[in-house]
């Protein structure tokens, strides 16, 4: 059914892509180097349906964003965006990358948004020499594969781990603290570094299911409250740690809990409930929205509707360093994917600068930590390397 | 292994196990009333349940409450409780009458093999599974604190709170209320009737239809109050977790002897207890394949169940 309908979708696509193409050449089609000047596209991949959908819809609407106001400007030659929902799904992610690689006028991708699902896509879209720029996949090992397409506009966990962990050491000074992952590459990569980090001030660990397969949290509950803990850590996504911090609270847990920036959203604290949530800590190797340079948080709001959440602002300077390299004529995948890796600029949400791997450069990198305060996510304090 | 984790809290895993298994027996007695009727496994179930929940959550917030608000005052938690569990069985009963009425009785109709069945079941439950998906932008629903969690009172150190009273006893109740009303009831004999033998059932008067549509409302209701509790339990509510909370309870209906109203009760709680166990001494990621091992390896040895099948039995 969601094939059909993505199949339909995709041949509407490729008739406005045609149209697009006439209108073009018609309108007397300066052709630069490479392909064709007008009529590219460049395409969001992530999660925009399912379970895990709240970050891709963050960043599909900062590159929504990104998109439209070049289209604005170059009204005689726009570019187009194609959503591609993976749902998060690594088994979706395969396909999904060879449907881009097939349309020859994608020229560079935002996304994937997950590591699970970058791990699936990514060896692809090297192969295809088709470049992508990731604002939230933040396993370490991505850039370690040797692709050759692979971006990252923030920093990895090995940046956000050991932030957590010094956090928890430093600033809550917790002696007894338990960790507990959802087993995923991202959850179980987190907690491994807070745990070294921590070392034997961790006295408890458990791995609970993620992606929607566990709703009740008992047997884990059971065990936080009785090790009597002054701090939880927590690596994995909001879905899974708003029902554990709630079903925490509820069994009279009041350590706080501190997690990554998967579970730095919205659906977190109204799964939680406010109450629940209050005081929880939340790392992200980024720097808040709120911060973000110009008036980029006015703009998404008045396109979008919604105030712009976790990542929103990376995707969206991740798709402006994309538009830039269009602009400046690189209109085929290698010309591209040459300005990308030389690319060298200011966004709204950091400097952007590639390194070895496709790793934004170390000295860019910021981790923030965000508490939860009165139902909403506000900015804590910057987390010192340590 | 950890024995000591099982041990020293013992106690407090066994009682919310007990909580978590008293949900997954209410939503298994409509698998098993289902089957014993239709030998049928209804597979869209874990929707009727799922559209229980959304009902009871849905009617709080018609009353502005939200997850951020807190009730105080028995009468009025009462009163919002017994508001919910009305609306929460009615829109289950009722979705489930649509599934009876459009995905099940038109194949009836025209004598399809089983297999059209199940596939119109998992249909229909994608169907409405996705329909809240949409609906509901696939956000996880907050549920407002309703019933007080500070523990009311302690047996052996085991402290207990009002919600585990209230889930275990509401499925007591129910389940009860529901196994007199098969067993002693004019329409409840018409239940055991076509579950024996529907065609001698319609020779001697009982209709047939009506019997399988109150099967399903019966049933229906019995997911809408679980639906409720697992609001009030889990306090969260996602579009997709009708699906696994589904599996459970249909491998607890399987666990007590499908088709066996107090085998649903019984699987359903030892699952629950099981699954609490298992988390205790391997771990919590161990605990879906503890579930499972003991349900392979009992029906290795019972193949009908703990308590084997009973509806479709004539009684002794």
């Amino acid at each position: 059914m969601r094939q059909k309908l993505a199949r339909v979708i995709g041949g509407a696509a490729m008739l406005a892509l045609v149209a697009g193409g006439t209108a073009c050449s018609s309108s007397g089609g300066d052709s630069a180097s490479g392909g064709d000047k007008c009529g590219n596209k460049i395409a969001f991949f992530g999660a925009l349906t399912g379970s895990s959908a709240a970050l891709g819809i963050n960043e599909n609407n900062g590159v929504k964003l990104a998109v439209d106001k070049y289209n604005k400007e170059n009204a005689d030659c726009k570019v187009e965006l194609v959503p591609l929902d993976s749902q998060g799904s690594p088994d979706q992610a395969p396909g999904l990358a060879q449907k881009a690689i097939d349309d020859p006028k994608i020229l560079g991708i935002v996304g994937p948004a997950y590591s699970g699902e970058s791990e699936a896509a990514d060896p692809l879209f090297s192969e295809a020499g088709l470049v992508h720029i990731t604002a939230s996949a933040t396993r370490p090992s991505l850039s370690q594969q040797g692709w050759k397409t692979f971006f990252r506009a923030v920093g990895n966990d090995f940046s956000q781990g050991p932030a957590a962990g010094t956090y928890i050491k430093d600033v809550i000074k917790a002696d007894r603290v338990y960790v507990i992952d959802d087993q995923s590459a991202y959850g179980a990569g987190l907690a491994d570094e807070v745990k070294k980090v921590l070392g034997g001030a961790v006295v408890g660990s458990d791995k609970v299911q993620g992606e929607g397969k566990q709703t009740e949290f008992s047997g884990v509950v059971t065990k936080v409250k009785a090790a009597n803990v002054k701090a939880i850590f927590y690596g994995g996504y909001y879905q899974e740690a708003g029902l554990i911090r709630k079903q925490l609270t509820a069994a009279g847990v009041t350590a706080p809990l501190v997690a990554g920036d998967g579970v730095n959203d919205k659906a977190y604290i109204d799964s939680a409930g406010a109450a629940a949530a209050e005081g929880t800590i939340l790392t992200c190797p980024c720097q808040p929205a709120s911060e973000a340079r110009g008036t980029f948080k006015e703009e998404y709001k008045a396109l979008n509707g919604t105030d712009p959440g976790t990542y929103s602002d990376t995707a969206y300077d991740a798709a402006n360093i994309l538009l830039a390299g269009i602009k400046a004529g690189k209109t085929d995948r290698a010309g591209l994917l040459d300005f990308v890796k030389n690319y060298s600029g200011e966004g709204v949400a950091a400097n952007y600068k590639f390194v070895e791997g496709g790793e934004l450069d170390p000295a860019q990198v910021k981790v923030w930590a965000f508490k939860v305060q009165g139902g909403q996510v506000v900015p804590d304090q910057e987390i010192k390397k340590s | 292994m950890n024995f000591d984790g099982l041990f020293s809290n013992f106690g407090e895993l066994t009682t919310t196990g007990l909580t978590q298994g008293a949900i997954y027996a209410l939503v298994a007695l409509g698998y098993t009333l289902v089957y014993g009727v239709l030998r049928l496994i209804n597979f869209a179930h874990s929707e009727v349940f799922i559209a229980g929940a959304f009902a009871a959550l849905w009617t709080w917030n018609g009353f502005g409450l939200d997850q951020n608000s807190q009730v105080s005052g028995v009468g009025s938690i009462m009163f919002y409780l017994l508001v919910a569990v009305i609306a929460a069985a009615i829109a289950s009963a009722g979705t489930a009458t649509v599934i009876e009425r459009v995905a099940y009785r038109p194949l009836r109709k025209r004598n399809a093999p089983p297999l059209a069945f199940l596939i119109t079941a998992i249909g229909a439950s994608i169907a409405i599974s996705e329909a809240f998906g949409v609906y509901t932008r696939r956000l996880p629903q907050g549920a407002p604190g309703l019933v007080n969690t500070k523990p009311l009172f302690e047996i052996a150190g085991v402290p207990i709170d009002a919600v585990q009273l209230l889930t275990v006893g509401a499925a007591l109740v129910m389940m009860v209320a529901l196994d007199l009303f098969i067993n002693r009831s004019r329409l409840g004999r018409g239940v055991r009737a076509v579950a024996q033998d529907a065609n001698t059932a319609a020779l001697m008067g009982v209709n047939k239809d009506r019997i399988i549509m109150l099967v399903f409302i019966a049933g229906g209701s019995m997911a809408g109050v679980a639906g409720l509790l697992y609001d009030v339990k889990i306090g969260t509510l996602t579009y997709s977790v009708g699906f696994l909370l589904g599996l459970k309870a249909f491998t607890a209906a399987v666990l007590g002897g499908i088709g066996n109203l107090r085998g649903a009760l019984v699987g359903g709680l030892m699952l629950g207890v099981v699954e609490n166990y298992a988390s205790g001494l391997f771990g919590s990621q161990w605990k879906d394949f503890a579930a499972f091992a003991v349900l392979v390896v009992l029906l290795m040895f019972r193949p009908t169940g703990l308590l084997g099948e009973s509806l479709g039995r004539a009684r002794a």
